[in-house]
């Protein structure tokens, strides 16, 4: 049967099991919209800007482990989605972006909302096409679908001119993909891992130093066990937090730049550092001279061997899918008749709680006068027993709502945290419901970010999604001012915002519930009822916290894992 | 260190410019780029001299061999190999300057092209160090234009980069 290629792309689509598409139409892709309005397979969640189009697909990609797919025009659909593309792209997650363009015959004409959208994406996704001829396109689809979802996975972008979309021709769908250029490795070296394993057993200080890969391997049970197996200390990072249970005696915390005390100090002193699906990010080890110059054995398990020995040199790289690579670890153990951790790393777990016993998360709540937005995320965590999904934007509220957060299941934890995207919250949050409509789902957020994609607000109330919004509200951009405050010797530059909205105001305004929480008495009672009495609204809840509060510990830009500064003391 | 990076690349529109933004991106040299299909036209086999340390080029290997259509790299420096550039030069050639012209080309085994009264196009294979030599031998005043391909390379023996 002859389709045209916009009934193509709803074909292919539904072959993928897509259920969701987040999207905003526009002249290049009303052929596309057009098919989609003849279906009622796939669900189009219309969104208010294009950039939240992709974080939703994002946010439900990271919610849930599957594609998620947004669909915008061209020109300017494509430029207001690329913030979005970089963000999943900074953070791996397999987003399929279909973008309108303008027919094949006006391309490089300066035509009406015309650019060159695989030109200007092309260095913030995995890959990119242009599909110039309609026979192509569902191969073409196939492919992207497979690029984003295997290896390290990433946004794959495919721009489809209008003629394309117009044009007629055969469906068939493929069933597999084969090419040549891309074959990802799953299976680790077996020589490698088995070295990797006796390295652990005869390590004295043994650390799993956890990143992102491990959520997005779904690798989360073979760590944990592996980490139970051996009884080493596990730090998991921000992208990370979830993939080992927080509320365990061996999770450390996260590392790095607001990291734990001890979680930093233990991956510096660690003898052996078995490193999983992270890549020892500059917010993690900070300089590379000063991790160097401590004698350790590095293992470092990824997909992508571009990632091994890129800041830190690797001596035992071991390529592959860290799901396959730990079960394999755990295989040798079982094969080694490896059952309990052993006894020799006694001395090791001595030093790490006299590191605790720092107690470096500690604050304290006047009863009275202004709330710490600590009180508030650990309030949250008690409220939610610790088991919402919640996202967060990027800055003071971000890292407090990872240290303060108990995640102890993965997939829960849902922020920007390669590009450091300011405006991801709402957008995730969306997603992450979409991808889990049973599970509670929180946006803990900031003033100022919230502000960048606010519009969702009404996206929310059209599609009844019932989040909650903890807004942390200290009139600054709380990072910024922190930084200006510690390094920029006080002079608060454009960190203060003024002529903020009544934002309680401004969620009713958008027919959602909106509470102003000002005294520490007054939080639990409104989160509670957030999820009570409002359990089916989305609720604005926006929490007046003490503006002076900072994230503590830091690590200053640049400086070693041991060059922590814990307070305000400390300066 | 110099080093020459030999790359089998689906030979699709776009292949060239993800390698080259790939190396603007994030600041590796290139000193000479050069592609064209193989015997298999649905390949292009790029030749790249870079310049860095020895964890720049690993890195550089790595971040081609990611990129989705590239199907092998080999960096052919780490072993025997040829490398060869091409060289068309156009130069003044009148009065006395034409026969000591042709006698340079032929000391260089260069074959002279092109010929008018007053002008010849001389072509000149061989490793960059040859044409740079050859460029400083000629009265500098006497070229009007020079055109390099870059460098091709490939491995010696039975040492093979091929699908």
């Amino acid at each position: 049967m002859l389709l045209t290629g916009a009934e193509i792309v709803v074909q292919c689509l539904q072959r993928e099991n897509v259920k969701y598409v987040f999207g905003y139409p526009g002249g290049a892709v009303l052929h596309i919209y057009d098919a989609f309005f003849q279906q009622d397979e796939i669900r189009h969640v219309l969104v208010r800007h294009e950039q939240a189009a992709v974080h939703a697909a994002d946010g439900y990609a990271r919610a849930s482990g599957e594609v998620g797919v947004a669909l915008v025009t061209s020109g300017p659909g494509a430029t207001n989605a690329v913030t979005g593309i970089a963000t999943a792209y900074c953070d791996s997650i397999p987003v399929v972006i279909l973008s309108g363009q303008v027919p094949t015959a006006m391309i490089g004409q300066d035509a009406f909302q015309e650019v060159d959208t695989v030109g200007i994406t092309r260095p913030c996704v995995k890959h990119n096409f242009l599909v110039k001829d309609v026979a192509e396109l569902a191969d073409t689809l196939k492919k992207a679908f497979h690029i984003a979802r295997t290896g390290r996975p990433g946004p794959v972008l495919v721009d489809i001119p209008k003629d394309v979309s117009a044009a007629k021709c055969e469906f068939r769908y493929p069933e597999t993909v084969s090419m040549r250029s891309y074959n990802p490795v799953v299976k680790g070296h077996q020589g490698q891992i088995r070295k990797a394993v006796k390295a652990l057993r005869e390590a004295k200080r043994p650390i799993l130093y956890a990143g992102g890969g491990v959520i997005l391997a779904d690798a989360a049970d073979e760590l944990t066990a592996l980490a139970r197996r051996v009884g080493a200390p596990v730090t998991t990072t921000l992208m990370a937090l979830g993939a080992y249970p927080a509320s365990d005696r061996q999770f450390l915390g996260m590392p790095g730049m607001h990291g734990t005390y001890e979680a930093n100090l233990a991956l510096h002193h660690a003898d052996v550092v078995l490193s999983v699906g992270a890549r020892f990010d500059d917010r993690v080890i900070g300089s590379p001279e000063h991790f160097a110059s401590e004698p350790r054995t590095i293992i470092h398990i990824d997909i992508d061997p571009s990632s091994i020995s890129k800041r830190v040199k690797a001596d035992l790289p071991i390529v592959g899918d860290v799901r396959h690579v730990l079960a394999d670890f755990l295989r040798i153990l079982d094969e080694e008749g490896v059952t309990a951790p052993s006894e020799a790393l006694a001395p090791w777990w001595e030093r790490i709680e006299q590191w605790r016993a720092r107690r470096c998360l500690a604050y304290e709540q006047p009863a009275e006068g202004p709330i710490k937005p600590q009180y508030v995320i650990e309030t949250l965590w008690k409220v939610t027993k610790g088991d919402a999904i919640v996202t967060s934007d990027v800055g003071q509220h971000q890292m407090w709502a990872a240290q303060y957060y108990r995640f102890d299941h993965p997939r829960r934890w849902l922020n920007s945290g390669g590009l450091g995207t300011m405006g991801v919250g709402l957008p995730y949050a969306m997603g992450a419901r979409f991808a889990r409509p049973d599970a509670p789902v929180v946006c803990v957020t900031g003033e100022a970010s919230i502000q960048m994609c606010i519009q969702e607000l009404s996206t929310c109330k059209q599609f009844r999604l019932p989040l909650k919004i903890v807004n942390l509200n200290n009139g600054y951009l709380g990072m910024v001012r922190q930084w200006q405050q510690l390094f920029h010797g006080g002079r608060y530059s454009e960190s203060y915002m003024d002529s903020l909205p009544d934002f309680a105001a401004l969620a009713r305004a958008y027919g959602h519930v909106g509470i102003r929480v000002d005294r520490p008495a007054d939080l639990q009672p409104a989160l509670e009822r957030a999820f009570s009495e409002h359990a089916n609204e989305l609720v604005f809840l926006d929490v007046r916290i003490d503006p002076r509060e900072n994230v503590y510990p830091m690590i200053q830009g640049g400086k070693g894992l041991t060059e922590m500064i814990l307070s305000a003391d400390d300066l | 260190m110099r080093h020459l990076i030999s790359v089998l690349i689906e030979n699709e529109s776009g292949a060239l410019s993800r390698v080259a933004g790939l190396f603007s991106a994030r600041g590796y040299n290139i000193e000479s780029l050069t592609v064209a299909p193989t015997e298999d036209p649905s390949l292009s086999r790029m030749t790249i001299i870079t310049n860095g340390s020895d964890e720049t080029v690993e890195q550089i290997t790595k971040q081609l061999n990611k990129l989705i259509e590239t199907v092998k790299v080999v960096d052919l420096s780490e072993a025997p190999h040829l490398e060869r550039e091409l060289m068309l030069l156009k130069v003044r050639a009148t009065g006395k300057d034409r026969e000591e012209m042709k006698r340079m080309a032929d000391i260089f085994r260069a074959r002279i092209v092109d010929v008018t009264d007053t002008t010849y196009v001389i072509e000149l294979t061989g490793n960059q160090g040859k044409l740079d030599a050859f460029i400083q031998a000629i009265d500098p005043a006497l070229i009007l234009e020079t055109v390099r391909s870059g460098v091709c390379g490939i491995g010696r023996g039975e040492r093979v980069l091929r699908v």
